[in-house]
């Protein structure tokens, strides 16, 4: 379920003692357990490079080739130097942007996923915000009438985003909504007919429709997001409302809010201007920890419609035994993932200082 | 009639009250107490109970495939393809004809299959990395507690991927990914426990009478390490099922004509708009089976470990 999300505020930069520390001392030990993780996530992809059962050798010369020109690949890539040197050399490369050649598209795989990320970004942060406007009202609803039925509706959805397998949720939406009821379009990010119109500047379609004051691509762009945003978002949504609901709830039991009641305010600066203000640092981390969740977990998502992202991208290659560009997605959604992590655990601590 | 039913309620009344007496004359009364207190806690838990009836009737249905079902689910009948659920046909048919019901109900075993074969890995891992770095400490703690740390941040589904990309795709490789995948929160959990256990005076008192420390940890702390990890690992149960359909549906996991139930999506998908059963029932199994197994966590928690639960 919110596999490690509960436990990494308290889990990273371990090693503190009881005195309290500085924040610059905070910092380090996360941006050191960041270095560490990066260095265990290449190790891990180097291995899982070299073990792979396509030899690297054939996927470039071939089969026909001569034992010459094998031999002389086999050096070029390095294959005879022993493996704490080549794995020194793949850190090196990966050091400066250079993730191989992807043989499926023959480009640079750092430029293949330069072309896919943003829409993997987009789908996420769409995703992520429906969690949020959404999510965050209704766990703090739900906190507040604990027991009474804003708060079994959190608790059903909850376990809906959290037992419904999202591929198929995907395709049953598109039945519905796409092929029989025809509110939203059909897979892809854009109608056939706009394609190649829109200028790519972020990457992100509908800004950089909304730049070219192309409003009806626009249109079409949005009306194609809403569902695989929506269905991604059930997922957000879930674990954002139950999270929001239980620090409520803890808010909720403190004396300070008792203080607040019996001075006289209103039940709605009770709840939101203090005891959701405590709760605000606390959601920021959850939701950082969402969004790291919806850029990998985008993968099944987009495959169901067909959303040209960095999950797809890796699918497919993955089907053509194209591991340079397996790997370097892995790298890169990796690093984001563990980035967004390490970033809103060191938010959190820099607001509170108690985390420290 | 009346002396027989008086024996039975005799005897249940007896049983009631050896599961309840104050002083348990032996270990196993004792043992059995603990499990019956539990239950009564357990049941009185509406929403567990949905869970716990789920998850068993998954294992019955898995242990009673050959006399639910007419056929094993894998011969094609192309006379009978994609019909509608009849009478004959519960659930329709596939693009070979092969009855959806009895592919769903074969295809449970393989469900039952990944869960415990992913269990049965990450368990004992999780467990014997935990408390060894909870119970040693220092150096070996830090050590085994940083590899963890590494695994518990990568992003899991990804890794899975591109482990099944250098294993190739079959369903023990899937099982073999998410394994890899799974296993660090059960370490962390474990340590936990350990950490706390390490100090007791019974643990002393074994080290004072000579027993090893492979013997302490296996005998003593491990047992005790258990309950939670039972716990993490039935609320993961939905996550590892809807992990491993995710890899079968996208042609990683069991492959063809295996009766998988992300693969069975994956396959019926072209035929959504005109059949929209062939994909549709394969993916309200999955769903109410990790529904059973979420619902069946919670109430395991709220009973084993009050604390954590909201």
């Amino acid at each position: 379920m919110a596999e490690g999300a509960t436990s990494i505020p308290q889990s990273v930069g371990s090693g503190s003692g009881p005195a309290p520390r500085s924040f610059a001392r905070a910092a380090s030990g996360v941006l050191f357990t960041l270095l560490l993780t990066f260095l265990g996530l290449t190790a891990v992809t180097f291995v899982i490079g070299r073990v792979m059962p396509v030899d690297p050798v054939l996927a470039i010369v071939g089969d026909r080739a001569s034992q010459d020109v094998y031999d002389k690949v086999y050096q070029d890539l390095g294959l005879d130097r022993p493996l704490y040197e080549q794995f020194g050399r793949y850190l090196w490369k990966l050091a400066h942007g250079d993730l191989g050649v992807s043989i499926m598209t023959t480009n640079p795989v750092a430029e293949d996923i330069v072309r896919f990320f943003p829409a993997t970004m987009e789908l996420a942060t769409v995703a992520t915000l429906m969690g949020v406007f959404i999510g965050v009202p209704m766990g703090v609803l739900a906190a507040v009438r604990q027991g009474r039925w804003p708060d079994h509706i959190v608790r059903v959805v909850g376990l809906f985003g959290y037992s419904v397998p999202v591929f198929w949720l995907g395709m049953v939406a598109l039945l519905i909504f796409y092929a029989k009821l025809d509110w939203v379009a059909g897979p892809g990010r854009l109608d056939v007919f706009y394609d190649g119109i829109v200028e790519p500047v972020t990457g992100i379609l509908m800004i950089d429709a909304a730049l070219m004051k192309e409003w009806e691509i626009f249109r079409n762009a949005l009306s194609h997001l809403i569902l695989p945003a929506t269905i991604l978002g059930t997922y957000s949504l879930a674990y954002i409302a139950r999270m929001t609901r239980s620090f409520m709830l803890d808010q909720l039991n403190q004396e300070y809010v008792l203080t607040a009641r019996v001075k006289g305010l209103s039940e709605w600066d009770v709840i939101w201007r203090h005891a959701f203000r405590n709760v605000l640092v606390q959601l920021i981390t959850i939701i950082g920890l969402t969004y790291a969740s919806l850029l990998e977990g985008s993968v099944l998502t987009e495959t169901v419609f067909a959303w040209p992202g960095i999950g797809q991208y890796i699918t497919i290659s993955l089907f053509n035994s194209d591991m340079n560009s397996v790997l370097g997605g892995t790298i890169v959604v990796g690093v984001s993932f563990i980035g967004i992590n390490m970033l809103s655990d060191l938010l959190y601590k820099w607001v509170d200082p108690r985390a420290r | 009639m009346n002396e027989r039913s008086a024996a039975v309620s005799m005897h249940g009344v007896g049983l009631r009250d050896w599961l309840l007496s104050n002083a348990p004359h032996s270990g196993f009364q004792a043992r059995c107490q603990r499990f019956y207190l539990a239950w009564l806690i357990f049941r009185r838990n509406p929403i567990a109970m949905i869970g716990l009836v789920i998850t068993l009737g998954l294992v019955l249905v898995a242990i009673f495939a050959p006399w639910i079902t007419s056929t094993n689910g894998l011969q094609p009948e192309l006379m009978n393809r994609l019909q509608p659920g009849s009478s004959e046909h519960w659930f329709g048919t596939d693009e070979l004809g092969r009855d959806i019901f009895d592919r769903i109900v074969w295809g449970s075993r393989i469900t039952l299959y990944i869960v415990g074969l992913v269990g049965m890995i990450v368990v004992p891992i999780g467990l014997v990395v935990g408390t060894v770095a909870g119970y040693m400490g220092g150096y070996v703690d830090n050590v085994l507690m940083r590899i963890t740390d590494i695994f518990l941040a990568f992003p899991r589904l990804i890794l899975a991927l591109a482990l099944m990309a250098a294993l190739g795709p079959s369903l023990e490789n899937a099982v073999l990914a998410i394994a890899v995948t799974t296993w660090s929160p059960y370490a962390r959990i474990a340590r936990a426990e350990a950490l706390t256990i390490r100090n007791s005076e019974f643990i002393m008192a074994a080290q004072m009478q000579g027993a090893s420390t492979a013997g302490i940890l296996y005998r003593h702390v491990m047992p005790l390490c258990i309950s939670s990890v039972i716990v993490r690992l039935t609320l993961d149960m939905a996550g590892i099922i809807l992990t491993a359909a995710g890899l079968g549906f996208l042609g990683l996991g069991a492959q063809p004509p295996t009766p998988e139930w992300g693969a069975m999506i994956s396959t019926g998908r072209q035929f959504l708009l005109d059949q929209w059963w062939v994909p549709t029932v394969p993916g309200i199994a999955i769903f109410v089976v990790s529904l059973g197994f979420n619902l069946l966590g919670d109430g395991l928690r709220d009973v084993l470990d009050p604390k954590s639960g909201e």
